[in-house]
């Protein structure tokens, strides 16, 4: 353990934290160095976020002590947090969409004259020397809603600025980002760490570790499990730390047997909820016993195309045929009826119910059929026969959970009881968005195994993911969607992350990257 | 100590302690404002236990706030709050009304067609909000609203309008008596009736002295079909997706638009039959000129909260709420306190039930703070 | 755990001794005893309810009777709250207002042996043996009202809106007619008169409307009986500053400069008077008493600050006649052409 000492930005030293029963962090400890990048790393549920949280002053710990540059320090509230000079950019950003960027850095720390008159100017001067000094070319004077995720994420680090802050904390800074993009913030990080700033990044994503951080702290389970130097590791040893057991990073999978055409999507538009036409012209195949990932970055039409795919949605025009029949713009009754399952990126959203129980989670699509109703009348001893199968085949755990409900479960469970409430439907299509959003790399793996079994059982699978590592891993052919459309198709064999990269931000193929 | 714990987290136990605490503090008010609190008590449960008419009173009172109560269960297990009962309740009286008025069938026809007419009345309104919800996305609450000022405003017409104003009076002609559901509602006032009854004193009280019907045997009953519908059926699986997760819901294929109209229709309808069945059940018989709302479908919410939206709970929490109105009646004219105090004690208790839910909660903190003391 | 229930307890058992402590000082010897029942608008409905309290206050004072209410929240209140009175043992039960009326037929003929008395209805020939009917002659406040408008008018034109035709509305029609004429006789102009009816006792919008017109046309005092609908009308002359008459209570404080005076009906007087009445041992039961200015039941305000002193003391004057006998304001349309033939033409 180090000492106490102005060297380092933050030392956190014995940091208890418990939600009711649960003790969410066990004696953790911290220690970043001024002018370093730190990374957090560890499982959804380890406690990255509790303990950022605390050092923000969103709660407080129930024990333990914080250092900032040496001083012990308690930390009431976020507004004491950012007197200390700690900024935090969160994973979902905190800005007000119909204002300016220039009013959305500013707010709330406006420079005022006499009766509280807005003074701009000062405001703009100190704002552009902080563009200059860091790089963070943003244009002061768009609406936020008009400009993209990566500078939304500038704003906010300028923002963090503005309010004097020494000690950046993001959190999850790349999940929203291209790859290009994801270049520009670590390039950003780097000229902040050279003016002595230390930077935390919270993180599960080990290959930007290795790219940025020069210290990373691991936690497991609310526990402290080591703190390294980044460049004595790789990406294996940081996971095997994070896990806590030897993990496959990559999908073993056979080559596939691809078959006939079954799904096919032709020159489809649809437009948003806004009227705005966010579809535009997409048009895309699935064969038998192929995996096909569709990669592309967030907001470039892929819920309005999911929603259009299951019904939910209408399209405009164009058609979408399953083994030849047109299913758009029907019921999503009659989309699950054709055979086509669908597992969604937001399961506590759309796919599960987290106040009904296992056993009504598990019938949430059949309820209406024989054997599982009767005349209207629900038969619950067919539903819960039926529940105790999937909980055996898919392993859900606790065993016996199936008239609990389903909130008591872990992500990884209700994951689960989703995928196999849904391949146990023998569907002919299975329309996998995100699958393992928010799940641990155990579970990840769980999950990719199941599909790869779906896909040599000759089904055809469309996944859909912002991920561009699981697109890779999974796919035997991939598709980039970009604004509304498809932006190319290959086969696995031929791309590499760069090239899908590039047309992920709306290049195109022959453009080579600079 | 962790097996208190355990007996506090029983609902039933924790409802007591609620109401026992909620007289408690309605104690001290009482004390505070200079009424002697004792004598408050013990005169409220005798308006309540002491004589039979005052059960029968409280159960025939406690009808029309089941009755409401489980509109508005309903519409909440869709996710929706059917702040329109009061509404629904006044359309299907003004429906019950005239439909008794205007038509006298016999009493084997004419009572259900009273019945039946409140219940459809309360339905349509139910159903537009329903359908305004579905097809427009205005919010329920808004419609109903306004819809409860229709109503209103409708009823005073109605009881105003040449044609069904009773002259003398400030409502309407009571409904012909073929579609009177009171029990011997003729024969009781008879000479003869009464000459009979003279000599029962039990029966004397209870029919004589009450408008005695079946109303709180079909509201339970509707309850428990309720219940039935909500937990056994794919209707209420359906309408239960929809108010917990409508998104989930709609992914797999459940018509989340339909079942919305067709919660409020149903809702609309339960309120419609605490309308028609007072209409035809309670004295009176006809409508009158409302000047403000008369609280029988909003009380039916507060009792929807006290049952946590069980549809039997329902009745038990119906039973506990007329008796807090009958009894505080009671303790009105008998002590003299005032209604406004009244109003209050009612408030805080129904205020307790509400929090329930808060003290098993209490309980396993004090528990815990125990064990760190003494460790 | 056990020192917070044990604090409990004890708060409890303190207030429990507390209550006891205090003993009842009843005697044995019976008091007299009478109880209302109100109508939806509740005890303090600066209205009936409210006038009938007050009396029934009075009445205590005066003789020591033990007098209570019941207050109803919903009309299907009415008759249990009839009953609940009948329990109590009361030597007089009152109504209040005839939207009790129907509920008192039946509780009276229930319970032959109580006696019942109700405000404002009169049950005519089938009035039970127990029964007392109390009505008000208002046709002789609104003869006065209609006099003081007929002298004070200066455009000549007077106007009246009703709620819904009845009975007691008619009363007030003819009375404040006949009031009118009589005072343009003395006069010697020719007043017109207009009268509309607003069909709701509860529009105030629709009354303002009907004033708004009334006065637009050359009414310069207008007089009502239509309950809140009022309410618009006091609103139109006090925006038009015309005159408007108030009635049942003095409503003087609602436009102060705009109220002429008020045609009142003291309730109150009536329920102690009558309430005295039987406990002095009067038979009261089966029939229908009429209680006017003579009884000091009906009549204007005392304080009439908007009327000329010459035009108030001759209304006095016309006070003293009616309760005299020597005129007999109408009630009605039949009695208001009796009235022309005798004393306009």
């Amino acid at each position: 353990m180090v000492e106490i000492s102005s060297e380092y930005a933050v030392q956190m030293r014995g940091i208890n934290k418990s939600f009711g029963t649960v003790n969410v962090l066990k004696n953790m400890e911290l220690d970043v160095k001024k002018g370093s990048i730190h990374a957090i790393l560890g499982e959804n549920g380890a406690g990255k976020s509790t303990l950022m949280n605390i050092l923000y002053g969103l709660y407080h710990a129930d024990s333990g002590e914080i250092y900032i540059n040496g001083e012990q320090k308690y930390i009431k509230n976020a507004a004491a947090a950012i007197n200390m000079g700690i900024g935090m950019v969160h994973q979902h950003f905190m800005l007000i969409d119909k204002f300016t960027v220039m009013q959305n850095i500013v707010l709330g720390k406006e420079a005022t004259g006499r009766f509280g008159i807005l003074k701009t100017r000062k405001s703009r001067k100190k704002i552009k020397e902080l563009i200059e000094k860091y790089n963070l070319d943003v244009n002061l004077d768009a609406k936020v809603r008009d400009i993209s995720v990566g500078m939304q994420q500038k704003v906010e680090i300028l923002k963090a600025l503005y309010r004097g802050a020494q000690l950046l904390i993001l959190d999850e800074p790349t999940a929203v980002l291209t790859p290009m993009e994801v270049d520009e913030l670590i390039n950003i990080m780097d000229s902040l760490v050279k003016d002595g700033k230390a930077i935390i990044i919270i993180t599960h994503k080990l290959k930007e570790i290795k790219k940025s951080a020069d210290e990373c702290t691991v936690i497991r389970k609310g526990k402290f499990i080591d703190r390294v130097k980044v460049s004595d590791e790789t990406t294996r040893s940081l996971a095997q730390k994070m896990v806590g057991r030897e993990v496959r990073l990559t999908v073993e999978k056979s080559p596939p047997k691809i078959g006939e055409k079954i799904f096919e999507i032709d020159d489809i538009h649809v437009r948003c909820s806004r009227g705005i036409e966010t579809v535009k012209g997409l048009s895309l195949s699935v064969r038998r016993g192929e995996i096909v990932g569709l990669a592309g970055i967030e907001g470039n039409g892929q819920k309005e195309l999911i929603e259009a795919l299951i019904s939910v949605r209408n399209v405009e025009s164009g058609t979408i045929k399953l083994d030849g029949v047109e299913i758009q713009n029907t019921s999503p009754a009659n989309v699950l009826k054709h055979g086509v399952s669908v597992i969604h990126a937001d399961r506590h959203k759309y796919g599960i119910i987290l106040d009904f129980t296992v056993a009504e989670n598990a019938i949430l699509e059949r309820y209406r059929y024989k054997p599982y109703s009767e005349r209207g009348m629900l038969n619950d001893k067919t539903r819960d026969k039926f529940t105790e199968k999937l909980i055996e085949e898919y392993d859900i755990r606790p065993k016996n959970c199936e008239n609990l409900l389903i909130r008591s479960l872990s992500g990884g469970n209700q994951q689960k009881l989703v995928i196999g409430r849904e391949i146990s439907n023998e569907p002919n299509l299975l329309i996998a968005v995100q699958p393992t959003r928010g799940l641990d790399v155990g579970a990840i793996e769980y999950v990719h195994k199941t599909l790869i079994d779906l896909r040599n059982r000759n089904k055809a699978i469309l996944l859909i993911s912002l991920e561009l590592d699981e697109i890779m891993d999974l796919s035997d052919t991939v598709a980039v969607m970009y604004d509304g459309a498809v932006n190319g198709v290959f086969k696995r064999e031929d791309v590499d992350e760069n090239i899908i990269g590039l047309l992920m931000a709306g290049g195109q193929e022959n453009e080579k990257c600079c | 100590m962790k097996n208190v714990a355990n007996i506090f987290e029983k609902p039933v136990v924790s409802t007591m302690i609620s109401i026992f605490l909620g007289f408690l503090v309605a104690f001290f008010i009482l004390f505070v404002t200079g009424y002697n609190p004792y004598e408050a008590i013990v005169t409220f449960f005798n308006a309540i236990f002491s004589k039979p008419k005052f059960i029968t009173n409280v159960i025939i009172k406690s009808s029309p706030l089941i009755l409401t109560a489980l509109s508005a269960a309903f519409a909440f297990k869709t996710g929706l709050f059917n702040i329109g009962a009061e509404g629904q309740y006044i359309m299907a009286t003004i429906a019950s009304t005239v439909v008794g008025l205007v038509f006298n069938f016999n009493p084997i026809i004419q009572i259900p067609l009273v019945i039946l007419s409140g219940v459809l009345a309360g339905a349509v309104l139910g159903g537009i909000v329903g359908f305004l919800k579905a097809k427009f996305g205005i919010h329920e609450v808004i419609t109903s609203i306004m819809f409860n000022w229709v109503s209103l405003y409708l009823c005073n017409y109605v009881a105003n309008s040449a044609v069904f104003h009773k002259p003398e009076s400030n409502g309407t002609y009571p409904i012909n008596k073929s579609g009177i559901s009171m029990l011997f509602y003729e024969w009781k006032f008879s000479e003869q009736g009464r000459k009979f009854l003279k000599n029962n004193q039990f029966l004397n009280e209870v029919l004589l002295k009450t408008d005695l019907s079946l109303n709180f045997l079909i509201a339970s009953a509707v309850a428990v079909i309720t219940w039935i519908i909500i937990y056994k059926t794919t209707i209420g699986f359906e309408l239960r997706a929809v108010g917990l997760n409508h998104y989930a819901a709609m992914n797999a294929g459940i018509r989340v638009r339909r079942n919305i109209v067709f919660s409020m229709l149903v809702a609309g309808a339960l309120s419609g039959l605490a309308g028609a069945l007072t209409i035809s059940g309670t004295s009176n018989n006809s409508v009158q000129v409302l000047s403000v709302f008369e609280n029988n479908g909003f009380n039916g919410l507060a009792v929807a909260l006290i049952a946590q939206s069980s549809p039997i709970g329902c009745i038990f929490a119906g039973l506990i709420f007329s008796s807090l109105i009958y009894a505080g009646q009671a303790m009105q004219f008998k002590i003299g306190i005032p209604s406004e105090i009244i109003n209050i004690v009612i408030g805080v208790i129904v205020f307790f039930i509400a929090i329930t839910r808060i003290f098993p909660i209490i309980v396993e903190k004090l528990c815990r703070r125990e064990s760190r003391n003494a460790q | 755990m056990k020192k917070y229930i044990s604090l409990l307890l004890i708060l409890f058992i303190v207030l429990i001794l507390s209550g006891c402590s205090k003993s009842d000082e009843d005697g044995n010897e019976k008091k007299f005893s009478t109880a209302m029942v109100t109508d939806t608008g509740g005890v303090y409905d600066q209205s009936f309810n409210m006038s009938s309290w007050q009396g029934m206050r009075r009445f205590a004072e005066k003789t020591g009777a033990k007098v209570s209410y019941v207050e109803s929240r919903q009309s299907s209140d009415y008759s249990i709250n009839m009953d609940r009175l009948a329990d109590e043992d009361m030597d007089l039960i009152w109504a209040i207002g005839f939207s009790l009326a129907d509920v008192l037929k039946r509780a009276a003929e229930t319970n032959p042996e109580l006696n019942y008395a109700i405000i404002d209805y009169s049950y005519g020939d089938e009035t039970l043996e127990n029964v007392t009917g109390v009505m008000f002659r208002a046709e002789e406040s609104a003869f006065l009202a209609g006099y003081v408008a007929g002298k004070t008018t200066k455009t000549c034109k007077v106007g009246f809106i009703g709620g819904i035709a009845s009975i007691v509305v008619d009363q007030f029609e003819y009375g404040f007619r006949a009031g009118v004429d009589y005072a343009a006789k003395e006069r010697g102009v020719n007043i017109e008169f207009v009268s509309q009816y607003a069909e709701s006792f509860s529009d105030a919008a629709k009354g303002k409307a009907i004033a708004l017109k009334m006065y637009s046309h050359g009414c310069d005092i207008v007089f009502h009986a239509a309950g809140s609908v009022g309410v618009g009308l006091i609103e139109a002359a006090k925006e038009t500053n015309n005159f408007a008459i108030g009635v049942d209570m003095d409503q003087s404080n609602l436009a102060p400069k705009n109220i002429l005076t008020s045609a009142l009906k003291n309730a109150g007087q009536a329920v102690e008077l009558v309430s005295t009445k039987l406990m002095n041992g009067e038979k009261i039961g089966g029939k229908t008493l009429s209680f006017g200015l003579s009884e000091g039941c009906v009549g204007l305000p005392e304080f009439n600050p908007n009327i000329e002193p010459k035009v108030y003391i001759s209304a006095m004057k016309i006070k003293e006649e009616i309760s005299a006998g020597n005129i007999m304001p109408p009630a009605n349309a039949d009695e208001y052409a009796t009235f022309k033939e005798k004393y306009i033409n």
